[in-house]
């Protein structure tokens, strides 16, 4: 089966010549969920926008390629391009409060990229958006459509985003985080929620992360990065039985168990960060861009 | 906003004290001539200098007192209105118009063309306003639409510098990322997006220069710089007042409290709207 988004020896580097992707390379098939977990820094949310072509400025592309159902990007135009991952491709932003336009209405402002990607007409886009509300489960669609960003609260502008997201039946959703900022009890049910879609609607998922214990609930395979570099990748339940880096090991010990409520935070030991930058060292001495 | 929303929410007094003062400037600029108690250039040597109508020796029908020509103060500050009201119309929306542009571009393309416009505006501000604006009239020639072109010339920095401000913080929010995600174009997304989030700035600021220009503008019928001597401004109305202010001090006094209440006006009327339409402040 052709891969839904594949992305062969990804490397990206900052104006300064800094490395902030080191050939990354990752697959994710039709309907699968592949989380990226990775600390801060780590180049997770990096990807994700790498794969909608909203990388910032300063970050320029090396080497590397990738495909959104086997058409490679870097071969279309910029026209192109913006067609394809316009019409395959959605996002599920990390915070709901900025990423609603706070003077147009959510109505017109989750309807008119199905009126203008997929060429629907607005009542057919109004219908949609209508359903996928009902969906996320808002309970009032008519009311919320009308209403602006600021009068919904942070859950609800999440499950419009989400709704958004799914209305024009992407192949692969990115979901940037889509947890984080929201308060705890909101949390949960937002997961579940995107899962739910995720699996009647079979949407690939790439889900970033920096929660293992949001990696174990929803995804199937896992790429641990570190500092621009995929160390490890595996099926979720095998990454949690067997981790082979001592990296991933770290991270699992880390996580905090809620089961035990007085035991200390674990950071990540010394030797196992001393060993990774050694990893990443030697990488770098092994890589030569393809080109500059 | 529907207008059910905005009558249940209530005007605030400072929105109500301020517009209904220009409303009211308004209406008697517009109706002067219906308005007006007397004819505003007509002299009376048997009339000079009368004082306001609460002091000994007023004469009725001229309330406000007569200048040193025997012209009527009332009627000169209602005709003077006309000409302060075109000259902040017509001068703040063509800085507006200009400046709010510039910034807008500067602020969302980023790069060579915020270099290019930034580097403009600095040097612009590097002139002083007043000095620049009596040149640019000395050398346009005086009459209304020198004193117009010399304030917009002068005065589009200012809406200049505070879009681009604003215009930045919104290019950096996630909508506007979403926006190009869903295939928009740069020109697309800076005008169905990032526009109307910067519109109650520029609505503000709106209101705020036509207060800049009706004093710019003053200032300029002040030192003989603005419109020709014989229409009524407040400026020119201050200049003379100023020169017999121990014979007639309300000659002086009643312009000069036209002046600052409209200029106060403007700025907080501006201020009013802002609040009321900013989806975020709301």
């Amino acid at each position: 089966m052709e891969p839904c988004l594949e992305i062969r020896s990804l490397s990206a580097v900052l104006p300064n010549g800094q490395r902030v992707l080191r050939s990354v390379s990752l697959t994710v098939q039709p309907g699968e969920v592949r989380a990226l977990v990775g600390e801060s820094g780590a180049g997770k949310t990096m990807i994700g926008k790498a794969v909608l072509g909203v990388l910032p400025k300063s970050v320029r592309i090396v080497e590397g390629e990738m495909l959104i159902e086997g058409e490679s990007l870097g071969r279309l135009d910029a026209k192109a391009r913006r067609t394809l991952i316009g019409a395959r491709t959605a996002l599920i932003p990390q915070d709901p409060l900025t990423a609603l336009n706070p003077s147009r209405r959510i109505g017109p402002q989750t309807t008119d990229r199905l009126v203008r990607i997929l060429g629907w007409s607005g009542e057919k886009a109004d219908e949609r958006i209508r359903q996928l509300l009902q969906e996320v489960q808002i309970r009032e669609p008519e009311r919320v459509l009308k209403c602006y960003p600021h009068e919904l609260s942070g859950g609800m502008r999440q499950r419009v985003l989400i709704a958004a997201a799914f209305a024009a039946e992407p192949r692969l959703i990115v979901a940037d985080e889509p947890t984080t900022a929201l308060d705890v009890t909101v949390q949960k049910q937002i997961l579940r929620l995107i899962a739910q879609l995720q699996r009647n609607h079979g949407t690939a998922l790439l889900f970033v992360t920096h929660d293992l214990g949001v990696v174990a609930k929803i995804s199937q395979k896992v790429s641990v990065l570190y500092a621009g570099k995929v160390v490890e990748e595996a099926a979720t339940p095998d990454l949690f039985a067997s981790p082979q880096h001592p990296y991933t090991r770290a991270l699992i010990a880390a996580t905090p168990r809620y089961t035990d409520p007085y035991a200390s935070l674990m950071p990540v030991n010394e030797t196992v960060l001393a060993g990774l930058a050694d990893e990443v060292a030697g990488a770098d001495r092994a890589w030569r861009p393809s080109h500059g | 906003m529907d207008e059910a929303r905005i009558l249940r929410r209530g005007l605030s007094p400072r929105l109500w004290l301020a517009g209904g003062w220009l409303l009211l400037a308004l209406l008697a600029a517009i109706f002067a001539p219906l308005i007006a108690p007397q004819d505003p250039l007509a002299q009376d040597l048997m009339l000079e200098r009368l004082p306001p109508f609460w002091l000994d020796g007023a004469e009725p029908g001229y309330w406000l007192g007569t200048d040193s020509l025997g012209r009527d103060l009332l009627s000169r500050l209602i005709f003077g209105g006309r000409i302060a009201f075109i000259v902040a119309f017509a001068a703040a929306a063509s800085a507006c118009l200009i400046g709010s542009a510039l910034g807008l571009i500067a602020g969302y393309f980023g790069g060579w063309a915020d270099r290019v416009i930034s580097r403009i505006v600095d040097v612009w501000m590097a002139f002083p306003p007043v000095l620049f604006a009596i040149l640019l009239v000395a050398v346009l020639g005086t009459g209304l639409s020198s004193v117009i072109i010399a304030i917009a010339v002068i005065d589009w920095t200012r809406f200049c510098r505070v879009i681009r401000a604003e215009a930045m913080s919104q290019a950096r929010m996630d909508y506007v990322e979403s926006a190009r995600i869903a295939g928009y174009g740069r020109i697309g997304i800076m005008l169905r997006e990032v526009l109307p989030n910067v519109l109650p700035s520029v609505v503000a600021l709106l209101s705020l220069e036509m207060g800049i220009a009706v004093i710019v503008e003053a200032i300029l019928s002040f030192v003989n710089l603005s419109i020709s001597t014989d229409d009524p401004t407040w400026g020119g109305i201050i200049a003379e007042g100023r020169l017999s202010i121990h014979q007639a001090w309300w000659v002086l006094v009643f312009p000069l409290i036209t002046l600052i209440f409209t200029v106060l006006s403007f700025s907080q009327f501006g201020e009013g709207l802002k609040a009321r339409f900013d989806p975020v402040l709301r």
